[in-house]
C-alpha cells in the first residue's frame, strides 16, 4: 500500500501544473494553429495571404529582425562585460548588482516609457544637443519620418531594459566555473584576453546558450516598448497581431501572426541548441 | 591592476550604474513635473518644477485607480496560483525519480521557446464563453502559465538545496511525510519560495499584451496605459510609467539575494 502511494505521490504532485498547462499553454496553442489555418470553419490560407498581403506585414518583419539582430548581440557583449567587471569588484558587489539588475523588474511598457521622457521633442537629450549647441530648438526623433532615429531609440530601451537578465545568467554561470581552470591558465603564463577566449567562454557556453534562447524568444516579442515610444510609426510582429484583434476584430489574421512568431521563436531555439550543444566530455 | 586600468574600470562601473539610474531619475522628473514640466524648454536636470500635485492629479483620472486595483488582483492570484501548483510539481522533482521526470522538464522547457502570452489571442472566446473574460482572474490564468514553468523549476532547485537527510530524520522520529515536509522542509525553503511568489508578482504586473487583449473595462494598470496611450497627455503617460515602475524597483531589492538562484541556477 505504503508503496503504490510514494509511488503515485510525485504524479499527484505534478498532475495540477500538467493539468494547468495542457489547459493554458496546450490548448491556446492548439486553437492558435486551427483559427490561423481556417476562415469560417472551413479550412484555408485565407489569414496568411491576407497577412502576407498587408502594407505593413513586410515592414513588421524587416523591423523586428533588424530589431533582434541588433539588440540580442549588444546585449550579450554587454552583460559579458558586465559580469566580468562584477567579478572583480572588491567591494559594493551587493550594491552595484542591485542597482544593474533594477530593469529586471520593469516592464517593456514603463521602459518605453522612460526613454520617451528622454527622446521625446523636449526631451532630456534634446536639452542636452541644445546646450552643447547641435539643435536651434525642439526636435521630433520619433516620427515616421525620422525611421533612424526611432529605430535607435527603440534599440536604446530594449538594451536598458533587457540586459539585465543576460547579465543575472551569466554571471550566475561564471560562478559556476571553476577558478581553477584560470589558475592553471595563469600559471602557464595566458593574458587575461587569452584566458577569457580559451577557457571563460568556452565553459559558459550553457548559460550563453540559455541567455540567447530567452533574450531571442522575448525579443521577436517586443511590443509596449515600441508603441510607447513610437506609436505606430514603427510596425513589429506582435503588434500587428494587436491591431488586427483589437482594432480590425479579426483574429484570423492575428492568429496567423501569432504562428509566424512560434515559428520564428522555435526556429531560433533550435539553431541555439544546435549551435551552442555541449559535448558531455566539455562540461565544466 | 595599475592606477590607469583602475580609473577606467571604475569609471565604467559608475557609469553603467548611471545608465540604469539616470533613466529613471528622468521619468520621475517627468511624473512629478505635471504639465508645465513636461513642456520646459530646455530641461533642467534639477527637480525645479516638481510637485506631488501632479502626481495626485494622475491618481485621480478616472480608471486609474480601478486599473491598479486590477494590477493587485491579477498579481496576486498569480502569485497564489503559480506557488500553489508550482511549488509541488518542483518538490516532486527533486525528490523522486520517476518514469516521465523528464518528459515533465521538457514540458517546461518548451513553454520557454514559446510566445506565451500572444497565445491568448484565440482564448478570448473561450473566456467569453465561460465568463473569464474581462475578469482579473482571466488575466492571472495567463499570467500564471507564464509564470508556473519558472515557479517549478526554482521551486525544484531550492528542494534539491535541503538535504533529504533531514526529512528522513523526520520520519525516524514519527513523522509522516507530510507533517516532516511541513515542519522540516517548507521552514528552510520559505524564504525562497516567498522570492518566488513576489517574481511572479512581477511578471504579472508587467505583462502587457494578454492582459490587453483579455479586457475591456477590467483593465489592469499596464493594459490601461496602452490603451489611453495615443490620447493620454506625456506627463500622464510619465506618471503611469513611474506608477509601473516603483513597485518593481523595491521587489528586485527584495529579491535580491535569490536572483541567482532564481535565475541562474533554475534556468540551466
Amino acid at each position: 500500500m505504503t508503496t503504490v502511494r510514494s509511488r503515485l505521490l510525485p504524479y499527484l504532485l505534478l498532475a495540477p501544473s500538467v493539468a494547468f498547462l495542457a489547459a493554458l499553454f496546450l490548448v491556446p496553442l492548439i486553437q492558435t494553429i486551427t483559427l490561423s489555418f481556417s476562415e469560417d470553419g472551413v479550412p484555408s490560407l485565407a489569414n496568411y495571404t491576407r497577412m502576407v498581403s498587408d502594407l505593413n506585414f513586410g515592414l513588421a518583419v524587416r523591423n523586428t529582425f533588424l530589431l533582434v539582430l541588433t539588440v540580442v548581440p549588444i546585449q550579450i557583449v554587454m552583460a559579458l562585460a558586465m559580469a566580468m567587471m562584477l567579478q572583480k569588484l572588491p567591494r559594493g558587489r551587493d550594491v552595484v548588482l542591485w542597482i544593474w539588475t533594477i530593469p529586471l523588474g520593469i516592464s517593456d511598457l514603463a521602459a518605453g516609457l522612460v526613454w520617451l521622457a528622454i527622446l521625446q521633442d523636449r526631451g532630456y537629450l534634446n536639452s542636452a544637443l541644445y546646450g552643447l549647441g547641435l539643435i536651434d530648438g525642439p526636435t521630433a526623433w520619433l516620427t515616421y519620418e525620422t525611421p533612424v532615429a526611432l529605430f535607435f531609440g527603440v534599440l536604446v530601451a530594449e538594451v536598458w531594459r533587457a540586459t539585465a537578465i543576460v547579465l543575472v545568467i551569466l554571471f550566475a554561470g561564471l560562478q559556476l566555473i571553476p577558478k581553477e581552470y584560470k589558475e592553471a591558465a595563469e600559471v602557464f603564463g595566458a593574458r587575461p584576453w587569452t584566458t577569457f577566449v580559451r577557457i571563460t567562454l568556452p565553459l559558459l557556453k550553457p548559460s550563453l546558450q540559455t541567455a540567447l534562447i530567452l533574450r531571442t524568444v522575448l525579443a521577436f516579442e517586443v511590443f509596449a516598448v515600441v508603441y510607447a515610444i513610437g506609436g505606430t510609426n514603427f510596425p513589429v510582429l506582435v503588434g500587428e497581431a494587436y491591431n488586427w484583434q483589437r482594432n480590425y476584430q479579426n483574429t484570423g489574421v492575428a492568429a496567423a501572426y501569432a504562428m509566424l512568431i512560434v515559428a520564428i521563436s522555435l526556429g531560433a531555439t533550435v539553431v541555439f541548441l544546435w549551435a551552442l550543444r555541449t559535448k558531455p566530455e566539455q562540461q565544466a | 591592476m595599475n592606477a590607469l586600468r583602475r580609473t577606467v574600470y571604475f569609471t565604467g562601473i559608475v557609469a553603467l550604474c548611471a545608465w540604469v539610474l539616470v533613466p529613471i531619475y528622468f521619468i520621475a522628473l517627468g511624473a512629478f513635473g505635471g504639465r508645465i514640466g513636461v513642456f520646459r524648454w530646455p530641461k533642467s536636470i534639477l527637480p525645479t518644477d516638481t510637485s506631488l500635485a501632479a502626481m495626485q492629479l494622475f491618481l485621480q483620472v478616472e480608471g486609474v485607480g480601478q486599473a491598479m486595483v486590477n494590477s493587485i488582483i491579477a498579481a496576486c492570484i498569480t502569485m497564489a496560483l503559480s506557488i500553489a501548483l508550482g511549488a509541488p510539481a518542483g518538490y516532486a522533482l527533486a525528490r523522486f525519480t520517476f518514469p516521465g521526470q523528464n518528459a515533465y522538464r521538457l514540458l517546461i522547457l518548451l513553454t520557454r521557446a514559446f510566445p506565451l502570452a500572444i497565445l491568448a489571442l484565440p482564448l478570448t472566446v473561450a473566456f467569453i464563453r465561460i465568463g473569464l473574460y474581462d475578469t482579473a482572474f482571466g488575466v492571472a490564468l495567463i499570467h500564471t502559465a507564464l509564470a508556473l514553468p519558472f515557479a517549478a523549476l526554482v521551486s525544484a532547485s531550492l528542494f534539491q538545496a535541503i538535504p533529504r537527510e533531514l526529512e528522513e530524520a523526520a520520519w525516524v522520529f514519527g513523522c509522516t511525510r507530510l507533517q516532516a515536509f511541513l515542519k522540516v522542509v517548507l521552514p528552510l525553503a520559505l524564504p525562497g519560495i516567498a522570492a518566488t511568489a513576489i517574481f511572479a508578482f512581477v511578471i504579472s504586473w508587467n505583462e502587457v499584451f494578454a492582459a490587453s487583449v483579455l479586457t475591456v473595462r477590467n483593465r489592469t494598470l499596464t493594459a490601461y496605459l496602452l490603451t489611453v496611450l495615443a490620447e493620454s497627455p506625456l506627463h500622464f503617460r510619465f506618471a503611469g510609467g513611474f506608477l509601473l515602475i516603483v513597485p518593481s524597483i523595491v521587489f528586485i531589492f527584495a529579491v535580491r539575494k535569490y536572483l541567482f538562484a532564481m535565475w541562474g541556477i533554475a534556468n540551466r
